[in-house]
């Protein structure tokens, strides 16, 4: 019996050090694909899917004890936390760990016949991989800018990495304003330590009530949520956005959109709830009605902006910035309800963004349409993936039981407990506007039939039979999608739905996180 | 306001220099000096870090030390930030080299009709 219980001593131990392995283990692993690419010709998906095995099963592990036994602390090199660096993994942030760990090894499915290919596109693949999990797993506010920085910096190259001298154009523009708004995160951050002389949230939270400059916390928060929304492609600081997701490879716009822009939206949650607190929110005059209103603001522009896009990479991109308005409002409207369902928009639309983008990706390569035009006769021709695209617009749009209609309700829900009505009617009206765009796709998807005329690349005229119309179209390449392509979109329509029957698991998961910050 | 110029003077001029960097970011048209605008918007947040760690008469945190030192910790926070910045300075200019090998300019205004041309 006694070597069971050293056996679990063990463990417990093993379990104490993950939130450092998850983080350290796919930086250091970055450089192998470069190191080992001076020998060896495409050994960086190997590494990096031995990598993402671990990662996920690290990520598996640390959420099976934060979920069982509570959060999982770790100070590192043993420094106490008022002047070292903490790594929390709470309920909260265990819920991005694992949608990171997830979605990033799901993207190797994908990449390892849809690219893009070499080994500098997997170090950057890792260390992107690093940075997000740095960012969920901080407890350190300036610890929370470099570990962005990182993300950010490997997230510009994986977009340069595009084909067309567009994409470079589109990285330096989200260079630009990328460090523009980590920059002015980092002003807040400077505010917070004079107003307070520490950077660990959990000191921050218990010395901002009683601070006596409470004109450098408040200033302290106008730079941190400006440097976010900025982060997060809030309306109207989405601007570099649209192109960064367009011109990026079709293998990287499914990592970028899931995870980018979500880390930084969980980074937004951790310190609004974590470091001020729903108290300093509510007391602080006009802070919650203009943070609801950005949110608000950035849904109705956001899905607006999509209606109109031709492009379906780029109606996806402003449909993120609407996705993400409501997250933004659910914070802003500060109660329980809407911050778990915030939590839940965040995890279900980075699954479904994922999906979404390996579709387009998947549909670009197999059937060479890229507008929505182009999409036309999709379901007659590529039955699978049109199949797994509508159930992954169909859940975004917020059809129960998807898990878009989840995050949605209890964000509604929060609106209508917070007697926030303006909210609750925009929450509504998001998804008429979801519809109206998603529609668009789904008519020209299953409605219109193919005509050899609009095709990208036309096929040469059908027989002289008459041809039934119903006949396979010539175009792109079908044999160039892979069995990892289709299954990464299958699996994330799938999860997208399964997802949805665990509102309520998630509710009693978030539990002591929620019930702590609310008390 | 007199006053608050003698005795808070560096915060003031930061502000100056945090303007001037964003404004470049802003108003100029070429690339490399948008970048130098970020660069300048950076280097006024460095500094109001040091600045604020200033303490009269103190002198550099290096144990151990007689009487009062600044603190340490901003200090340590401007080294890592020095570094991130420059990383994101060198991966800019290479998207910049990258831009004017493909279109032949750094200035955003052309940039523009080049690409409204194809």
């Amino acid at each position: 019996m006694s070597s069971v219980g050293s056996l679990l001593d063990a463990l417990g131990g093993f379990v104490d050090l993950l939130p450092v392995l998850l983080i350290v283990t796919p930086i250091l692993m970055a450089a192998a694909p470069v190191a080992l690419g001076l020998r060896f010709d495409r050994t960086g998906w190997t590494v990096a899917a031995i990598t993402a095995v671990g990662l996920v099963s690290g990520a598996l592990a640390l959420a099976a004890e934060v979920y069982t036994r509570g959060a999982v602390i770790h100070n590192l090199g043993g420094y106490p936390r008022t002047y070292g660096i903490e790594l929390v993994a709470d309920e909260f942030s265990t819920a991005i760990i694992v949608l990171v760990a997830t979605i990033s090894a799901g993207v190797l499915a994908y990449t390892r016949r849809g690219g893009p290919r070499g080994n500098t596109f997997y170090s950057a693949y890792l260390l992107l991989t690093g940075g997000l999990l740095g960012i969920s797993l901080t407890g350190d506010v300036f610890n929370l800018f470099v570990f962005l920085e990182i993300s950010s910096l490997a997230t510009y190259a994986l977009i340069a990495s595009g084909d067309g001298p567009e994409s470079a154009v589109a990285a330096l523009k989200y260079l630009i304003l990328g460090t523009i708004g980590a920059s002015i995160y980092l002003t807040g951050v400077a505010f917070l330590f004079m107003a307070t002389g520490t950077l660990n949230m959990a000191e921050l939270a218990l010395a901002i009530p009683g601070a006596e400059a409470q004109v450098l916390v408040r200033a302290a928060f106008a730079f941190i949520f400006v440097g976010f929304a900025l982060k997060v492609a809030q309306w109207p600081l989405h601007t570099w956005q649209p192109s960064a997701y367009q011109h990026a490879p079709d293998g990287v716009t499914p990592l970028v959109a899931a995870l980018v822009s979500t880390a930084s939206a969980y980074a937004l949650g951790r310190v609004m709830y974590t470091v001020f607190g729903p108290d300093f929110l509510t007391s602080t005059p006009y802070l919650t009605e203009i943070v609801v209103t950005v949110g608000t603001v950035s849904i109705l522009a956001g899905s607006t902006l999509a209606v109109i896009q031709r492009d379906v990479k780029r109606m996806l991109a402003f449909s993120s910035v609407s996705q993400f308005g409501l997250i933004v409002a659910a914070y802003g409207l500060v109660n329980e309800t809407a911050f778990v369902g915030a939590t839940i928009h965040l995890v279900g639309h980075g699954l479904m963004k994922a999906g979404l983008f390996a579709a387009v990706g998947l549909v670009s390569v197999s059937y060479g349409a890229r507008t929505v035009d182009e999409y036309a006769g999709l379901a007659t021709n590529r039955p699978v993936a049109a199949g797994a695209t509508a159930a992954l617009l169909i859940a975004l749009v917020g059809v129960p039981p998807a898990v878009g209609f989840v995050g949605k309700w209890y964000i509604g829900l929060g609106a209508v407990r917070a007697e926030q009505w303006p909210v609750a009617v925009v929450i509504f009206l998001s998804t008429m506007l979801t519809l109206a765009y998603t529609a668009r796709l789904l008519e020209k998807m299953y409605f219109t039939p193919a005509s050899p005329l609009e095709a990208a690349h036309p096929s040469e005229p059908v027989a002289a039979d008459g041809g039934d119309g119903a006949a396979p179209l010539d175009r792109g390449v079908p044999g160039a999608v892979s069995v990892g392509m289709v299954a990464l979109v299958v699996v994330a329509a799938v999860g997208a739905i399964a997802l949805g029957f665990a509102g309520g698991a998630f509710f009693e998961l978030l539990d002591p996180f929620v019930s702590e910050v609310f008390n | 306001m007199i006053e608050l110029l003698a005795t808070q003077y560096a915060y003031v001029l930061l502000f100056v220099l945090f303007g001037i960097g964003i404004y470049m970011v802003i108003a100029n048209e070429n690339l490399v000096k948008k970048l130098i605008g970020v660069s300048l918007f950076q280097s006024a947040i460095f500094l109001f870090f040091i600045a604020m760690a200033y303490v009269e008469g103190g002198s550099a945190p290096i144990v151990p030390a007689d009487g009062p030192v600044a603190s340490p910790l901003p200090q340590v926070i401007v080294l890592t930030a020095i570094v991130v910045g420059i990383a994101m300075t060198a991966v800019g200019l290479a998207l910049v080299i990258r831009i004017y090998s493909e279109y032949g300019t750094l200035r955003e205004d052309t940039l523009r009709e080049v690409r409204a041309d194809e």
